[in-house]
């Protein structure tokens, strides 16, 4: 039933008009008198005294990969949880060990310290 | 592709199975709707119950009982000047909120309303709302990034570090949901029965598995089913960056995190698309666990009798709420200043009258029944978001970092792994 898929495209293309169509109408009603002072980054009133880019900590880094290690996991066990019943026990072994390595992996991150935030 | 488009505009079947392309507009349009009034019903109740909760009256001005006070604020941010930062990225600011938005409607495409109530029914519903649902992230990140300012890009890291670390053990109780489906047993651990069935990860399938086994998936192998439940709770809570983990936002910190230099319209999209994942993911944690559009008590209340008095909540609770609008009327100051105020409360206790009597007419009463109970139980969700956001405090980012990697994701997994064992034990 791939005709289902349909209407994500048809939804998806109805907001997609219907937003930036509002947005740009709204220019219409709305004042538009720029001002340096208002086009100034919000730093609570002060002046901002470096470029906002800078560098930051590496924890981000570190969640960023362990989800990616995660989620992929995550999406191998639905077609198990799908066919759970088609592959009975054995289905159960094949992923008991998965998870037994990822586990393991798990510990082994934790003892590491990568998911400490400090 | 083309082969695919014209069979289905040319197939004429319910929607909610495949629908036709008048069927899927009438829905999208209705979502549409249903979205916006929604929204803004959100806004004033928030503010509202919020409000009572700190012993405060909340907005009282506009309209009585500050009722229109949501529209107010939606005329205000449309004529109000949209500034965009000079040093911003002008290409990512514009799309960002747009982005979010996108995303933040399209999970509704595969909410099922009801067994005939949806736009769309996917084999893959519910890896879809999720993957769907998380590319808000996104939109968090652009937006952001393209401030070029030092709140906004803390606030994004943060939000978006907070969301992938929530969507793992999301994943893994929705995964134990699933594993659910194929499930066949009654009760606790109770005897298998029914033949070796696939599960499912249709979301209109999904409801109808727990009509099959006679059990929501919140009670299936208690407290299996409880927990795996409690996890997504949590975990939605913290994906759509509410109270107690908004630090995306906290104010006190970060003025309001990502889209601390959006204004007026822009800034409403943003509004809009973090009340509307409010909603998507409440119907996600409804479907997988609360049964969907199945009425309270399916199995123990049967009958005519039982059928005829749980149709009647839907008249009830419209007839409630026109007697409470009553009752508000009648409390108003007697004095001319508020003889408009006081018109327009009984207005709108008679239109709720009216729409009360509307439903209890059996035609109707028949139809709206699946939506009333699946709104119902959305609305349950979105209190309990409001009452969060008045009991908890905010937690520390350590703090929330570890509920997420060292607490949900480990119960997760042996939540999954225990449902797996007592599946194959059955």
């Amino acid at each position: 039933m791939p005709q289902n898929y349909v209407p994500i495209f048809i939804f998806i293309a109805f907001i997609a008009i219907l937003i930036p169509v509002t947005l740009l109408a709204a220019k219409l009603v709305r004042p538009d008198n720029p001002h340096k002072a208002k086009l100034m980054p919000y730093e609570c009133g002060i002046d901002p005294v470096d470029s906002a880019r800078g560098r930051y900590t590496v924890r981000f880094y570190i969640v960023a990969i362990l989800f990616v290690v995660f989620d992929v996991e995550t999406i191998f066990l639905f077609p198990w949880a799908v066919k759970f019943k088609a592959f009975g026990l054995f289905g159960l072994v094949e992923m008991l060990i998965f998870l037994a390595i990822l586990v393991v992996g798990y510990i082994w991150i934790w003892k590491k310290g990568a998911l400490e935030w400090v | 592709m083309l082969d695919y488009v014209t069979s289905y505009l040319r197939s004429n079947t319910t929607p909610g199975q495949a629908g036709n392309l008048l069927w899927a507009f009438i829905y999208i349009i209705l979502i549409f709707l249903g979205l916006s009034v929604a929204v803004i019903a959100m806004n004033w109740l928030e503010r509202k119950i919020l409000a009572h909760m700190q012993v405060r009256l909340g907005p009282m001005r506009v309209g009585p009982h500050g009722l229109l006070q949501p529209i107010a604020d939606a005329i205000k941010l449309l004529i109000k000047e949209d500034i965009m930062p000079a040093e911003a990225d002008k290409s990512v600011f514009w799309i960002a909120p747009v982005l979010i938005v996108i995303t933040a409607f399209t999970t509704f495409i595969v909410v099922p309303f009801g067994p005939t109530h949806a736009v769309t029914d996917m084999n893959i519903g519910v890896l879809f709302m999720l993957g769907v649902s998380s590319l808000s992230v996104l939109g968090v990140v652009m937006a952001g990034w393209a401030s070029n300012s030092h709140y906004p890009l803390i606030g994004a890291l943060r939000s978006s570090a907070q969301m992938v670390s929530y969507e793992i053990a999301m994943g893994l109780a929705v995964v134990a949901a699933v594993l659910m489906t194929s499930l066949h047993g009654i009760g606790l651990y109770g005897v298998a029965h029914g033949a070796v069935g696939d599960g499912t990860l249709s979301m209109i399938d999904i409801v109808k598995a727990q009509q099959d086994q006679h059990a929501w998936f919140i009670f299936k192998f208690f407290p299996l089913g409880l927990i795996a439940f409690f996890i997504f709770a949590v975990a939605m809570i913290a994906e759509t960056n509410r109270a107690p983990f908004d630090l995306p936002e906290a104010e006190s910190e970060l003025t309001a995190g990502f889209h601390t230099e959006y204004s007026g319209f822009r800034w409403s999209l943003f509004f809009l698309a973090e009340y509307s994942a409010m909603i998507a993911v409440s119907s996600i944690a409804v479907t997988l666990w609360l049964g969907g559009w199945l009425r309270p008590f399916p199995t123990w209340l049967t009958g005519e009798t039982w059928d005829l008095v749980f149709s009647l909540f839907p008249a009830a609770t419209f007839l409630l709420l026109a007697l409470i609008a009553l009752v508000g009327t009648l409390r108003m100051p007697k004095h001319p200043y508020f003889r408009v105020q006081t018109l327009g409360l009984a207005g709108f206790a008679a239109v709720l009258a009216l729409i009360g009597i509307l439903l209890l007419l059996p035609p109707v009463r028949d139809r709206i029944q699946d939506i009333y109970w699946f709104s119902l139980k959305v609305a349950g969700f979105m209190y309990l978001y409001i009452w969060y956001r008045g009991t908890f405090p905010r937690y520390r980012f350590d703090q929330l970092m570890r509920v997420g990697w060292k607490v949900l994701l480990p119960v997760g997994l042996g939540v999954l792994i225990l449902t797996a064992i007592v599946g194959v034990l059955l």
